[in-house]
């Protein structure tokens, strides 16, 4: 039977006028722009451009405003836009260790060059509710110390020197692009770090947490983690050179873990590598604790089973965008598809009852 | 060109208004918006991936007189792209000296001034960790 798929139109029209006007709210309350969004709901931005896989602050604080402040909303809108843009090529692959630092801390060096800097975080506030925010106070300016300018060299590179880390030896392959070629399996770290960096947060928090309540345990220290601005820089074909054509807020964290040793490798600590667009702390610890266990096999260690292991599992459920497309659609008109399995139901129901009433017949 | 592409928005219009009256041009390439991706290299230092994209806009003209400008800028910029394209064509110029006196310089020493006190605010941020003396001798 075919059921009536038209007629919704003037239904969708008014739904999505009344949607206006509830996104606007009372207007007897001032108008969001988007550089409020943009500049006070900053980690909100940040998280939408990591996800939304495209720097943009404007278009983040556009897309919030759009999607009423549901994130995973917004970052749909950024990733549609973003399939729009042309591409005019790709970055030289940026350098973290020149990056001017906001924040630089670790959690396994006490003293160390460029020394532990805490920038503008929400650590050791004591989570109490700041009711002066609610009263439009005016915040008094931030304190200032000369700052000389020095370098902020990667801890790995001390523990390097003495050969007690796995190295990251330099390459120069040209890495594969998700955004251009379908996710396949078995995905190569390169892979695995673009699918981890527009995860979805959640997600890969859950998965970090997992492997540290034992669920594929690697042991991580944060090594360091970074936040700051990098230049980006970019061959232009039409010069022949590399000119700097912007600079980005990343958040980096390099994780240290414990390793026994294999055949071929003596007893030293491993890498877990977190690199993500904006201040996006959380995002980047959970990266480098998800990468660091999916490299079980590389390292030669054993397969638990866990789930933060299994690359095809975490990668393939890790973008929310796919995720909220698929679970979503089932809530989109399936008359059709319903109407066939009620017919089965009954079918199969009728059967059952004609065998029922023969056997009581009998 | 890396100094241009940094420069807050309408910004380097604005120097260039003020430093001399714009030149008549032809685009070779009108503003164009696109997007760069932006690659991280794992550990740091290793194999490189691809981190996301950048919006940038970009464009190029050239000067009745000849000189070629070309932009590539972060951002949805368009106005700021043509102003960034004309300097780097007038830099090309007998301009070239009061340009970088009225419009490089100071954007140099804007965004040199905007990181210090940037840096400067991390640093007040620096732990100085002090351990207290024991009671054993």
């Amino acid at each position: 039977m075919y059921v009536a798929v038209k007629g919704g139109e003037r239904a969708i029209e008014s739904a999505h006028a009344w949607l206006a006007e509830e996104r606007r709210g009372d207007t007897s309350v001032a108008e969001l722009s988007i550089a409020q969004i943009r500049e006070q709901l900053s980690l909100a931005v940040n998280r939408v451009m990591a996800e939304g896989s495209l720097y943009d602050p404007d278009l983040a604080a556009l897309a919030i405003k759009q999607a009423r402040g549901d994130l995973i909303e917004a970052i749909f809108l950024i990733r549609a836009y973003r399939t729009t843009l042309p591409r005019f090529g790709a970055s030289n692959p940026v350098d973290t260790g020149a990056m001017a630092c906001d924040r630089r801390i670790s959690a396994t060096f006490k003293d160390l060059p460029g020394g532990q800097v805490l920038g503008p975080t929400f650590d050791y506030t004591h989570r109490l509710l700041d009711f002066t925010l609610a009263a439009n106070g005016e915040v008094p300016e931030a304190p200032t110390r000369s700052a000389a300018p020095a370098d902020v060299p990667h801890v790995t590179e001390f523990l390097n020197q003495e050969g007690l880390i796995e190295e990251a030896p330099l390459d120069d392959t040209t890495p594969p692009d998700l955004t251009r070629e379908p996710l396949e399996m078995p995905a190569e770290r390169a892979l695995r770090l673009q699918a981890l960096t527009r995860a979805d947060e959640g997600f890969t928090l859950g998965m970090a947490y997992s492997t540290q309540r034992g669920y594929g345990r690697n042991h991580a220290f944060v090594g360091e983690l970074r936040i700051g601005a990098v230049p980006v820089e970019m061959e232009i074909p039409e010069l022949g050179f590399a000119v700097e054509i912007g600079e980005v807020t990343l958040t980096e964290c390099e994780t240290v873990n414990q390793f026994k040793g294999s055949k071929t490798e003596p007893p030293q600590f491993t890498r877990g590598y977190g690199l993500v667009f904006g201040q996006t702390e959380r995002k980047a610890i959970s990266m480098a604790l998800v990468d660091r266990a999916l490299r079980w096999e590389e390292l030669g260690e054993d397969n638990e089973g866990a789930p933060a292991q299994d690359a095809e599992f975490v990668l393939y459920h890790a973008d929310n965008i796919q995720a909220t497309g698929f679970l979503e659609h089932i809530k989109l008109p399936h008359y059709v598809d319903f109407q066939s399995e009620l017919e089965l139901v009954r079918k199969l129901r009728r059967e059952a009852g004609a065998d029922q009433m023969q056997e009581a017949a009998e | 060109m890396s100094l241009l592409a940094k420069a807050p928005e309408g910004r380097i219009s604005a120097l260039l208004d003020t430093a001399q009256a714009r030149p008549g041009f032809t685009w070779l390439r009108a503003p164009e918006i696109g997007s760069t991706m932006v690659r991280g290299r794992a550990g740091a230092t290793g194999a490189p991936f691809n981190l996301g994209e950048v919006t940038v806009t970009r464009c190029a003209l050239t000067l009745p007189s000849g000189e070629v400008g070309h932009a590539y800028i972060q951002g949805r910029r368009k106005s700021d792209a043509e102003a960034a394209a004309l300097v780097d064509a007038l830099m090309q110029t007998d301009a070239a000296d009061a340009l970088r006196a009225s419009v490089l310089d100071p954007l140099m020493q804007e965004l040199t001034a905007a990181k210090a006190a940037r840096a400067a605010k991390a640093a007040a941020t620096k732990v100085e960790f002090f351990t207290l003396a024991r009671g054993e001798d």
